[in-house]
Parts: C-alpha cells; structure tokens; sequence
C-alpha cells in the first residue's frame, strides 16, 4: 500500500506525471525500493531533498503531442515544481532527457528528443536554474518507458526527463 | 589450354581475365540475351547453372560451395530462374567443350553457365567459368578468378556478379558488404552493436563495443564507416577505419552531432548539429576538420545526403510545418522543396545512379519506403508495415535494403532487401535484431 500513498501523493502534489494517472513500471519499481521509512516528507514520502521526493513527488518528466516540442499547462506545473525543488538545491545538478515515440525516422526523432530537451530546459532558466546546472541529452526514440505500439505507450515515451543524479543527503 | 586474351588486371585479391572461347561464337557486345529489367512487364530470365567441376578430388566441397553461392546470389536477385540441377537433361555439362544446346533448351534454359575449380601451383584457387546463349548456341563471356581459398565466397559472388552484369546490362554488387547496427535486449534497454557483414548475409563480425549506436555509413573506398555513438555521454559522429579498427570522433561539438554521410569522393562529411535544441546542416572537410555551415534557420534539419555527382544535396526538414525532403546545392543555399506528396517524408538517399532519391515515408499511420526522381516526380512506393525505414542503395543502384519493425513489447527489427521495382520483397538474414544497414561499394 506503501506505493499507492506516493501515485496520489504525486497525483496531489505535481499534477502527477502521467497523463493516464500512472508512471512507468521502472519508476514504480524504483520508488518501492527506495523509500526507507519516510521520516521527513510525511507517512510514505522520501525527504523532500532526496532523488526519490523529486523523481516521484515533484515529478521527474513532461509530456508532449506527436512531433510537437511546446510546454502544455500541466507540463509548465510540473517545470515550476522542478525549478522550485532545483532552486532550493543549489548544489544538485540535473540531466534533461529528450525523448520521442517509436512514430517518426531515427534521426528526425533525435533532433526532435533534443527540441523538447531544450525546451524544459529554457523554462527551468526562466524560473531561476542556473544554466551551468542543466545539461540535455537526446535519446530519440531508442530508450522507450512504455513498450507496447499504441497511442498511451507513444504518449508516455514523448517525454523529457529531468535526471537528478545525486544531493548532498544522497 | 586456356589462355588469357588480354594482360590480366590485378585488383586487391582477384585475377581477372577473359577466357578464350571453347569453340561456339562468342557474341557481339550487345547480348541477345539481355533482359530489359526497367519495364513494368519483367519475367525473371531461366537459367541454369552447371555444378562447376572440381579438378581435384579435395576441391569437391569447394566447388559444391562456391556453385550454390552463385545460384543464390542470382536468384535472391529476383532477376534470374535458377533452374533446379535435379531438372538437368545432361546432369552437367563439361566446361571444356561446347555444351548440347538442344538439352538446355529442352529444360527451358535461356542462359547456361559452365565452370571449372582448379589449384594453381602457388595454392591459390582458380575458378574458371562460361557464360552461354542457349538459343543462338552462343558463348557471351569466359572469365577466371584467381584468388586464396579463404577467399572462395568473393570467388563465388565476382562469379555471380559477371553473370548478373552480363545477362541483364546491370551494374554489379554481390561483393559488397553491408554494415548495420546488431541488437539485443529487450524493448525499453536495446543493446546495439555496430557490425559488418557480406551482402548475403555471411560472415558477420562485430566492429565495437556493446553500447548505443546507430546508423552507419559506409565510406566510398570502402574502407571506413562514419556511426553516431552515445559513448562520450551524448551523440556524436565517429568514424571506423575497417583494416586497422582505429575509431575517431569527428564530432567535438556542445549539443550533439548526428547523421553524417560522405561526400561522394569521401573528402568531406555532411551531418547534423545541434545547438540550443536547434539542428541545421553542416559539412566537414576530412583532411582539415574544418566544419562549415550549410543551412541555418530554427527548422530540423538533417539527414543530408549527396547526389553522385556531389553537386547537391538532399535532406529532410520541418521548415514548412512537417517533415519533407529539399535538395539544395552542396555548399549551401536555396533549398527547393521536392516531396509534395500527402504525408511526411525522411531519410532521403540519393541513388548511386544519380537518378532517383529513395525515403521512408509517414502516411496513414504506416511507414513506406518509397523512390522518386531527384526533382520530386514518379513517386513510388516500395514497401509498407507498421515501421519501415532507413533505405540504403546497392552500390548499382537497382536494390535497396532498410529495416522493418515489427509492433508491441516484442517488437523485432529485421533487415529487407527489395528490387527498385518493387518486386522481390526479402528478408536478409541476421544472427540478431538488425536496423540501419547501409551497403558498402562493390570491393575491388
């Protein structure tokens, strides 16, 4: 029951990730091993400067239309909340993913990947981020979350990723 | 005694030289044979090949090898009937002296190839063969190869080459290689690998690490191999040099570099920048490294490919709203639009003919490799499934390979190979996964 608490406290707190109200099995996976007891961000919750609080709380990634790289409503709430939790972590630095469905040719997709990584980028500067703090990479369409072949997959995978790697509390 | 009729020609490996003739005339330059294959009405020409002799009793595997090989290079070509030799009237026919046209005929064999396997003094093995005109009693061409045993394949597909070219007027390319990228792992984690195989399919070796690359392509001298590699954190464009294995990164650049292609005199590179989210076309002078900018606005663009001639340039951008194909002139300038087409199009090749640009093309929820003419007229469709993409030309222009994915979590790349007509659908066997194949020139 552990996991379900952290779905509706991402679902409360960001907006949630997904539009289809989940996140990806890996994800999932992740926060089930990684929340020791979650002595600071109340019942369930990681420490609100740990990775698992900004990968699962905050929200860890954005989603875009087919071949479209623009920052919907929900996709610029869960950016503000990044900005937010980056700002309050001056020393964290972040990894912004591009990625794109199976839908398109592979080398359109990577420059399409990178688009939609600059694009969260140049919003997280807006909001304050230090620029030296944020590097992008694009992986087009070959690292896809959601493996099946239709529209809920694609539009899971047509995401840009905001990798923390590390805070000072590990 | 055979003798050669001209001084031989030494290339890298083989001998070649013209045999004299057994006897029957040998044609005129213009053979009667010749099937025309451009047109809509086409019947494969039939043809059968004679199991060449062995004359030494160790050279029996060889020669047994070496004909097969020849058979399924003519007939994967879609372009040849190999006859069946359960079907052979005569079981064979003796390469020394004039076959008995009325038997072939009476199987329906337009075409008769004869040959001969031999040692020559120095161990190397000599491979001797005709080519005859059942109907006009007719020897077109005699040829011998000479080359080492290890060798004996590259025999096989020179042999199958001078027949192909020979009966059907086209350009060679059964000894040609094509590199592509090898998979494993599952969906969500592909583990890719550059490798590197004969056209057929034989003897596939690995040119790199496990890891994440992609679409390679091959140099005009054969010899090296430009891929995007992930291997400094984010893609850039490397190079392989194939005898001595040194890689190189040609891309140093902030964002990323992505989808390089030679010139077609291997002086020069046109790839993909990124900068800023924004990707423009670039060229790169190989001898200098010096990187010029050729298209500069905030549209993707990418997927630059020369024309023969290295005159032009065709590409792909979204500059008009979706994904089409431009030609523009190499060093840069006035794009002309030339897909107009419904639905989006990517990954122009221009033929190594010079006459047409192949694509994949986005229509309807499904993906097509496609060819038109370089100024964007007779567009064809040559294929369609869930995910078909990245066309590469044989190096006669006249079959295109490209990979196919199949849909769902265990989706499968495979490798397909097609005739520029359309005709001849095939699956080109790989020991994994495969995409990205991009065909080598005919070696010498």
């Amino acid at each position: 029951m552990k996991i379900w608490g952290l779905l509706v406290a991402a679902a409360l707190v960001a907006g949630c990730a997904g539009k289809d109200d989940t996140l990806d099995a890996s994800a999932t996976a992740d926060a089930a091993t990684a929340v020791p007891g979650g002595t600071f961000g109340g019942p369930g919750l990681p420490p609100p400067d740990s990775v698992e609080y900004f990968n699962q709380v905050v929200g860890d990634r954005v989603f875009f239309d087919t071949d479209r790289y623009n920052l919907d409503a929900e996709a610029q709430a869960t950016l503000t909340e990044q900005a937010r939790w980056l700002n309050a972590q001056p020393a964290v630095r972040a990894t912004i993913e591009g990625h794109a469905d199976e839908r398109g040719t592979r080398e359109y997709n990577l420059a399409l990947g990178a688009r939609r990584a600059n694009s969260v980028r140049d919003y997280l500067v807006a909001q304050g981020v230090p620029p030296g703090r944020l590097d992008t990479v694009s992986y087009g369409k070959e690292r896809p979350v959601a493996l099946g072949s239709d529209p809920q997959s694609w539009a899971q995978n047509r995401r840009a990723v905001t990798v923390v790697l590390s805070t000072p509390l590990g | 005694m055979m003798t050669s009729t001209y001084a031989p020609v030494w290339l890298r490996l083989l001998l070649v030289a013209l045999l004299a003739t057994v006897g029957a005339g040998r044609a005129a330059a213009q053979s009667p044979l010749e099937i025309t294959v451009a047109g809509g009405q086409f019947k494969p020409i039939p043809i059968a090949i004679a199991s060449f002799e062995a004359t030494g009793p160790d050279l029996g595997p060889l020669s047994a090898r070496l004909t097969d090989v020849v058979e399924r290079d003519l007939e994967s070509s879609g372009l040849f009937d190999v006859i069946p030799r359960s079907a052979f009237v005569s079981g064979s026919a003796p390469f020394a002296s004039v076959p008995q046209f009325a038997d072939w005929r009476t199987i329906n064999a337009d075409a008769l190839v004869t040959g001969r396997v031999q040692r020559g003094p120095d161990g190397r093995v000599q491979v001797q063969f005709r080519i005859y005109d059942t109907a006009a009693e007719q020897e077109l061409e005699g040829l011998q190869f000479l080359a080492p045993e290890a060798d004996w394949r590259r025999i096989a597909h020179k042999t199958a080459d001078a027949i192909y070219t020979e009966l059907t007027g086209e350009g060679p390319y059964f000894d040609s290689r094509v590199a592509f990228i090898d998979e494993t792992g599952s969906k969500g984690n592909r583990v890719k690998r550059l490798a590197l195989m004969d056209q057929d399919g034989a003897n596939v070796r690995y040119l790199g690490p496990e890891g994440l690359v992609l679409t390679p392509r091959f140099s005009p001298d054969d010899r090296s191999v430009l891929y995007t590699s992930w291997d400094t954190g984010s893609p850039q464009v490397f190079t392989l040099d194939l005898e001595t294995g040194q890689r190189e990164r040609l891309g140093n650049f902030p964002g990323m570099s992505f989808a390089p292609r030679f010139s077609p005199d291997g002086s020069r590179i046109v790839f993909s920048i990124t900068e800023g989210g924004n990707s423009d076309l670039y060229e790169m002078s190989l001898a200098t490294r010096s990187v010029r900018r050729l298209t500069n606005n905030p549209a993707i663009d990418t997927s630059g490919s020369y024309s023969p001639d290295g005159s032009r340039i065709v590409f792909e951008s979204d500059r008009g709203g979706t994904q089409q194909l431009y030609v523009m002139p190499a060093g840069g300038g006035e794009a002309r639009r030339i897909s107009f087409g419904s639905g989006t199009y990517g990954t122009p090749v221009w033929s190594p003919r010079g006459d047409l640009v192949a694509f994949t093309k986005i229509l309807g929820g499904r993906f097509h490799i496609g060819v038109m003419r370089a100024d964007g007229s007779d567009e064809r469709l040559l294929s369609s499934s869930f995910l078909d993409e990245g066309p590469t030309w044989a190096p006669n222009g006249r079959v295109l390979m490209f990979f196919r994915q199949s849909p769902g979590q265990a989706g499968r790349s495979q490798l397909m190979s097609v005739d520029v007509t359309g005709r001849n659908l095939q699956v080109v066997e790989t020991p994994n996964l495969a995409s990205d194949p991009a065909w080598s020139p005919v070696r010498n």
